[in-house]
């Protein structure tokens, strides 16, 4: 996919790394045994060590150390079997030892990949040049008071993943494509559960232009956008920034700003004003993080299977498109959805009915998967009511209408709504013989070699019968009486 | 009746088991002893109150037949421990006030073990310093007096702990040494200092200044003295992650009085130029006396000796830099802030006002070596240094049991010398630097006095995690150079 | 080789954020100057092929569980703090 900035000056192309911010899903925090409970009151969430009091030191949480590794096995990345803890030191008032503890030359995980699924059934692939682990820093309230700021440390500790991509993506849309596979990865492996709206994934953007084919610009960094599709929308603002500095003679300054959604721009940080130097050196309270093969071997085995083993297995096993494929692993939930609905019934039926019918009016509802009204258990039998010619597939349509309505059962609908198929030879040939009588000339026309108005009479007959004979018997029955 | 502050931890601990006093009783003679000595300021906060309320509980225990290794036995704690509902400052005025809510680990097993804290004593600000006179709480003075009768430093960083062991004011005292800050104030006040390998102490709740160097460790008037409260000190804590997981063993069982058919290293490297013939002396009288000991002296070698104040003074600076920067007016202590100042303005001018000299240098020296373009050239150099540091020793260590050095270059010297030039102040620390930063054991022990009539002290430095070598060696030294003077006020 | 001038002195005093008057900084650029003139020797150090030695600890970092131990001490946290409301620390506003 390209994506080409045309400016006065001729054709500019984007080059975009992702940094994302994933908080670890543990029970304590990364260095101190203090909860990492969202939502609690201010300062409740906090140890004597999250605070910084003098002489508190810390120690690290193995469950945190495994998530990472499980990460960095759901990335195809290189795992680190030795890695360092380093001091970030800088000032500021969330930041209580005055230094972030994070991994600066030795991180725990290594380079690695991410397949992105366009939205053209497409894929492409992006680098990912590492993950290490480091504290999160606390909350600074602004709105509070005119004068002050209030500092609340319930986050202050707690492990994040930092994940940085390669310069590798081109599309402000491959980076919405980053992503949703990336948070899709951590989800499945629930090392993440990749909420942006609550801060439990963040993303940091690192944009530059230059002309195709030449070497890469000067790049800025957009802090913290919490969502994919801001993070789109920032990039593309950005973009057009520079291009717009560029081409009227300026020049990028390499620094870090901020993505005003409301206003639809990005500006420059003001905190971040002052040059910095983070003076990273190893921590002298943490000795080098070490494990072995065997510690690896025992998180793989916990590994569930990934979203692209799934679309593989979707696309060979149940003969789904690429696409279909992709859209349904997107998810966790729509993918586990997907295979109860089509355990033991057509793999593809069943995907036309989750992804057409069910996506679709979930979407139109604005509800997510986990709230669908209709039970992938109910979705199944709906489909089994068609494969066993209970009903017909127009009829379905209507009873799922129905299910999406009230979440019932569609074997209950069918019964109560009287909605079950006529099979009855009887009974459509009545109907047959009706609709024949009726119209002795159209069935002239067809003897006379006018086949396609056998449609004709089939759809008559159906309207006949409400609907709800079978299709496939009167359109034999319908051809043997008039041509047989 | 004995004067109770004349007492050694060992012949106290005695005496409180066999009734012959109360440890209340032993309390308030050091509480009168602490009140009478307040002019060498040894301590920054006493807690009279606290210390009896403590012996009170010690006595009951004791009567009810569970005493502890450090049962009723009085003692100061250097004001770098955090302690429970009591100031610890660090010596730092940006520290002035602060209550930690919380027990050091240290300190809490002494307690445990029924030690009686009598009050934190004053140190160099946050541990920088070699002769106690950066502490804003001021100059700690040395009970020895020089010939002159001029006022003595006590050598730092842990001068107050060693000046109320000296004077008299604790029968012992908690100290913390990062590059000689137990063992040289021990050599300049005549008493014992005992810097445990790296790990051996835990550092949980101990104000730290660089972390990969400081320990914790006693100051006792003697050897066995500094067995038995290192065993009420040491242990593995799960809270510090360089906490050496190794069971306490019993130090006071290691001073068998034997030390036939051991070896003791002689590095030459330590006969540094311009040495005070004092010191040449003393040390090598502290040779003949193992030698008459039974043991067998060797020559080694530990070549990257002369770079080792060099590598101190990058490592030691840059981790404080860095360990230093929770201090700034936000969560606890003091905070300046002006009507309109923005944030990096509270913390500019609380860390100004907070911070003394010696401490703002060491915090920039640091904040420079780590800064980029010169952590190549400097910190990461200092630490490839500190491994050749390191691996001489365990050269040596392949050959000996313990190595025998000076403790420092000289005697205890006026307040106030050696203050014009910062580097000056850091040659004290010559001989107790090379085994901080290879982390090994080091005891001090008063082997000798001056010409000026002022105690000298000689330095065994063990393998890792070999302290029951270094306290038995020391016990032989300590026999042999039977070091009995005593500073004014403290004779007889 | 090291010998600092007033202008590197005074950003270092700015990343260290201590205030330095300006007769400070000048003082400040000979004490610093002079250690880096003591610490000089250690260029002359051959240490091809030596790792540098971050911990004499000879131990790999140890891992505690996941466990939820601390916390739920919030007057603790405050204690000490020179100013706080509502269960917060307070700083003068940060902008942005």
């Amino acid at each position: 996919m390209t994506y080409i900035i045309e400016g006065s000056t001729g054709p500019w192309e984007i080059v975009v790394g992702l940094e994302v911010h994933c908080q670890v899903v543990s029970n304590s925090k990364l260095f101190s045994g203090a909860s990492t409970k969202f939502g609690n009151d201010a300062n409740s969430n906090v140890s004597l060590v999250d605070a910084a009091m003098p002489g508190m030191l810390p120690v690290i949480n193995a469950e945190c150390v495994r998530q990472a590794v499980k990460t960095g096995l759901g990335l195809k990345a290189q795992i680190n079997k030795e890695s360092v803890f380093s001091r970030k030191n800088y000032f500021y008032a969330d930041l209580p030892q005055g230094y972030q503890i994070s991994q600066f030359d030795k991180p725990i995980v290594g380079k690695g990949t991410i397949i992105l699924d366009m939205p053209d059934g497409t894929t492409k692939s992006v680098g990912i040049e590492r993950l290490h682990l480091e504290q999160d820093a606390g909350k600074s309230m602004h709105d509070q008071d005119p004068k002050y700021s209030h500092i609340d440390l319930n986050r202050s500790g707690v492990a994040l993943m930092e994940i940085v991509s390669d310069p590798d993506i081109r599309h402000p849309e491959e980076a919405g494509a980053y992503l949703t596979k990336l948070r899709a990865i951590v989800r499945y492996l629930g090392t993440c559960d990749g909420n942006m709206n609550e801060g439990s994934m963040r993303c940091d953007a690192n944009v530059s232009v230059r002309r195709p084919g030449e070497p890469f610009g000067t790049r800025c960094e957009i802090k913290n956008v919490n969502s994919i599709r801001f993070v789109m929308q920032a990039i593309e603002i950005e973009a057009k920034r520079q291009v717009e500095v560029l081409e009227s003679g300026g020049e990028i300054i390499q620094q870090t700003r901020l993505f005003d959604q409301r206003l639809g721009e990005t500006r420059a940080m003001r905190s971040k004003e002052m040059a910095h130097d983070y003076r990273y050196f190893p921590d002298p309270d943490l000795l080098p993080l070490v494990f072995d093969d065997a510690f690896i071997a025992e998180i793989e085995k916990t590994l569930p299977e990934l979203p692209d083993e799934k679309k593989a297995r979707f696309i060979n096993e149940n003969g789904l498109s690429a696409y279909d494929a992709g859209v349904l692993v997107a998810e966790k939930e729509k993918a586990d959805y997907y295979e109860i609905v089509a355990k033991g019934r057509d793999g593809k039926l069943a995907a036309n009915w989750v992804i057409t019918n069910l996506f679709g009016a979930l979407n139109k509802a604005e509800v997510g998967i986990a709230e669908s009204p209709v039970t992938a258990e109910n979705l199944g039998k709906l489909i089994d009511l068609i494969s066993n010619d209970t009903i017909s597939g127009r009829i379905a349509k209507d009873v799922f209408e129905i299910m999406i309505e009230t979440g019932g059962d569609p074997e209950k609908i069918v019964e109560e709504k009287g909605l079950k198929q006529i099979t009855d030879t009887g009974a459509i040939e009545t109907a047959i013989d009706e609709v024949i009588a009726a119209n002795p000339d159209k069935v002239q026309e067809i003897r006379d070699g006018k086949d396609r108005m056998l449609g004709w009479f089939v759809g008559q007959v159906m309207k006949s019968t409400g609907g709800k004979a079978n299709p496939g018997m009167v359109n034999k029955m319908l051809r043997d009486k008039i041509l047989g | 009746m004995t004067d109770l502050t004349k007492l050694t931890l060992a012949e106290a601990r005695d005496g409180l088991a066999k009734g012959d006093y109360t440890s209340v009783e032993l309390t308030q003679a050091h509480l009168k002893s602490m009140e009478a000595h307040r002019n060498l300021n040894a301590y920054i906060t006493e807690t009279p109150d606290k210390a009896i309320e403590m012996a009170k509980v010690s006595d009951a225990k004791r009567a009810k037949g569970d005493a502890g290794n450090m049962e009723g036995l009085p003692i100061a704690v250097k004001d770098l421990f955090c302690t429970e509902g009591v100031q610890t400052t660090a010596a730092s005025h940006i520290l002035e006030g602060f209550k930690p809510e919380y027990e050091s680990t240290v300190t809490s097993k002494l307690f445990d073990n029924g030690a009686v804290m009598l009050g934190k004593a004053n140190l160099d600000e946050f541990a920088m310093g070699s002769a106690n006179t950066s502490s804003y709480y001021g100059n700690v003075i040395n009970p020895w007096k020089g010939k002159d009768g001029k006022n003595l430093v006590p050598g730092g960083s842990s001068g107050g702990s060693a000046a109320a062991v000296a004077g008299g004011m604790a029968l012992a005292a908690t100290g913390t040494d990062t590059g000689g800050s137990i063992r040289q104030p021990a050599s300049y006040c005549g008493i014992v200092g005992l810097k445990p390998t790296y790990g051996r102490c835990s550092r949980w709740g101990v104000v730290a200044f660089a972390s990969s160097l400081d320990q914790a460790g006693p100051m006792t008037k003697t050897v066995r003295d500094a067995a038995i409260m290192l065993g009420s000190m040491a242990g593995h804590d799960a809270k510090d992650s360089t906490s050496a997981p190794m069971a306490v063993p019993d130090f006071e069982a290691a001073l068998t009085g034997d030390i036939r058919g051991m070896k003791i290293g002689i590095p030459k490297e330590y006969r540094v130029d311009g040495m005070p013939e004092e010191i040449s002396k003393l040390w090598e009288n502290g040779v003949a006396m193992l030698r008459d000991a039974g043991a067998e002296v060797v020559d080694v070698t530990l070549p990257h000796t002369k770079y080792a104040l060099g590598t101190y003074y990058i490592v030691a600076p840059a981790e404080a830099s860095s360990n230093l920067a929770r201090y700034d007016g936000l969560r606890y202590g003091q905070r300046v802030m002006d009507e309109g100042d923005s944030l990096d303005d509270m913390y500019s001018k609380s860390r100004a006002a907070g911070f003394g000299k010696e401490v703002q240098r060491r915090i920039m020296i640091g904040t420079y070596v780590l800064s980029a373009g010169y952590y190549d050239a400097y910190y990461n150099k200092a630490l490839k240094v500190r491994r050749r540091i390191y691996e001489d020793f365990a050269n040596a260590f392949g050959k000996v049991d313990a190595i025998l050095a000076p403790t420092a270059p000289s005697a205890a010297f006026a307040i106030g010398e050696n203050e014009d030039d910062p580097v000056k102040m850091y040659l004290n620390d010559v001989f107790t630097v090379p085994a901080s930063l290879a982390g090994l054991p080091g005891l001090s022990l008063p082997a000798g006095l001056s010409s000026e009539g002022l105690p000298l002290g000689l330095q065994l430095i063990g393998k890792p995690f070999d302290e029951e070598t270094v306290l038995r060696v020391g016990g032989v030294l300590e026999s042999a150079a039977n070091f009995t003077a005593k500073p004014f006020g403290q004779e007889g | 080789m090291s010998s600092l001038d007033k202008e590197t002195v005074r950003r270092i005093a700015y990343l260290s954020r201590i205030n330095v008057s300006e007769e400070g900084l000048t003082e400040l650029a000979g004490d610093l100057t002079r250690i880096l003139d003591f610490v000089e020797e250690l260029q002359e150090v051959d240490v091809e092929g030596c790792e540098p030695l971050t911990s004499v600890a000879d131990l790999t970092l140890p891992l505690r569980k996941d466990e939820v131990t601390d916390g739920n001490i919030q007057q603790k946290v405050l204690s000490n703090a020179p100013m706080t409301d509502a269960g917060c620390f307070v700083v003068p506003k940060v902008v942005e």
